[in-house]
């Protein structure tokens, strides 16, 4: 397993790069961070209006997200494999058709985060930001959505790690990150594939146990915030304070 | 190209989408069921206080949260027919060995989370519970099978219907070796007669059926069986 590793580090971690195009668990890592970084605007957009009292924009969000989060991301790949040329009406590459996909993927996920993180702030929160005047856009911006914010940290670390292992089957439709790289590396090595695939599953198990842990430390640290007494608080910790 | 409705019913179409909602249908109820005995042995296993079992039980709950399914599924099909013994891979590559490779790794993936959940639920329960099975003369298995295990697994059926229904949708990753399911055969009726749009509507009507179902179930139990009043 070592020697497998020892030979083909590079070619698991970057894929042919810089002799060809970026791949490897970098591209995997960034195909993830750039999905959830792209669809964090829509998740928001899509919270808020699962929230909202106009059914207007309730019902269709509400759809969106029951939809999105009951068919399986192969499904979303499949689609977008088929609708982007068509809708744009060139050849999409496959890294993008794979990043449209994970960003609708992703947003029904992230609505139900920042759902939840807007149902765990008090009713009054609103009721006193709109009674000294500010619009519900301002009220939003400055008062509710900072608080919500804070508290979703770590359930955004914990999706995050969720998309790293979701975008483990893109390669069905071309694109060269982690796990394409290790079928190469199995066509190579014929009779040493369970070493192969575990080299790849040590992969994403370093980046996803450590990002879980990161995860769990944020969030000790946000309840201990939350625990302290009234006079010790910082202004972070007072916004954190309130929200629960 | 306009979407023809009539294209689902001509052909073997029909057929090909039925087999392949029954494989994943058969899939996910396999997994399911090995995914749960073997949540229950990983629940008992965890109560022996002996540092060795503790750390297995926890090293294989971490090995199955932190990889990827799908390649959980290929360390299966691919690695490990090098490793098993000879009577069990005679057997294996006899059968409908892609099958069984993949429902053997979705039913462990879902099992560690599953063992999570039963085991929050099990936290969930007060220790005096234990203490006065124990004291009635309850063994430590017993207690856990007639006392406190069947209370945790209701506090902990909202997570497990949930994990429900991502390995229904996990389920299509089987596709990644081969098996039959049914977006495989999305993929392979697509790839005959390039109807991707009415094809793909299918299936996914036919994925949100069983996902909105499970939904529903969860919603059910919600609301039914509340978590018990503690005081």
């Amino acid at each position: 397993m070592l020697d497998i590793l020892h030979r083909y580090w590079t070619l698991f971690l970057v894929g042919s790069w810089p002799n060809g195009p970026l791949g490897g668990f970098a591209a995997t890592l960034i195909l993830a961070g750039s999905g959830i970084l792209s669809s964090f605007p829509l998740a928001i957009g899509l919270g808020m209006a699962r929230v909202s009292p106009l059914g207007w924009f309730r019902w269709p969000a509400t759809v969106w997200v029951y939809t999105f989060r009951g068919i399986p991301l192969i499904m979303i790949i499949f689609w977008a494999y088929f609708v982007m040329p068509v809708m744009t009406g060139y050849k999409v590459p496959p890294f993008a058709t794979a990043l449209c996909a994970i960003v609708v993927y992703e947003s029904a996920f992230l609505a139900e985060i920042v759902r939840a993180g807007l149902h765990g702030l008090p009713p009054g929160q609103i009721e006193a930001a709109r009674s000294i005047g500010l619009s519900y856009g301002q009220a939003m911006r400055h008062v509710i959505l900072p608080q919500a914010l804070v508290n979703m940290i770590p359930s955004l670390v914990n999706q995050f790690v969720s998309t790293i292992k979701a975008t483990s089957i893109v390669y069905i439709i071309g694109v060269e990150e982690v796990t394409f790289a290790a079928l190469q590396v199995n066509s190579v090595e014929m009779t040493r594939a369970l070493q192969t695939f575990l080299v790849l599953a040590g992969y994403y198990f370093v980046a996803c146990a450590s990002l879980t842990y990161v995860a769990r430390r944020i969030e000790m640290h946000i309840a201990q915030r939350r625990m302290q007494p009234a006079g010790q608080k910082t202004l972070v910790a007072g916004v954190v304070e309130s929200a629960g | 190209m306009e979407f023809q409705l009539s294209f689902l019913a001509s052909g073997d179409v029909p057929s090909l989408l039925l087999s392949g909602l029954m494989t994943t249908l058969r899939l996910f109820c396999g997994a399911w069921i090995l995914g749960f005995v073997v949540a229950l042995a990983l629940v008992a296993l965890r109560t022996i206080p002996l540092a060795p079992v503790t750390m297995l039980v926890a090293a294989f709950v971490a090995y199955h949260r932190n990889v990827p399914t799908v390649v959980q599924i290929m360390v299966w099909y691919f690695g490990m027919p090098a490793v098993l013994p000879e009577p069990v891979r005679l057997w294996v590559n006899h059968s409908d060995t892609e099958f069984l490779f993949a429902l053997v790794a979705l039913g462990l993936n879902v099992s560690a989370y599953m063992s999570e959940d039963i085991r929050s639920g099990l936290r969930a329960i007060p220790h005096t519970q234990l203490e006065a099975a124990r004291s009635i003369g309850l063994g430590a298995f017993a207690a856990l099978r007639y006392v406190t295990l069947p209370q945790a697994i209701r506090i902990s059926l909202p997570p497990l219907i949930n994990r429900s229904l991502i390995l229904f949708k996990d389920t299509s990753l089987a596709m990644a070796i081969g098996v039959a399911e049914l977006t495989y055969q999305v993929k392979a009726i697509e790839n005959l007669t390039f109807r991707s749009f009415e094809v793909f509507t299918a299936s996914t009507l036919l994925y949100l059926a069983g996902s909105l179902t499970l939904m529903g179930i969860g919603a059910w139990f919600a609301s039914h069986y509340p978590p018990p009043y503690r005081g």
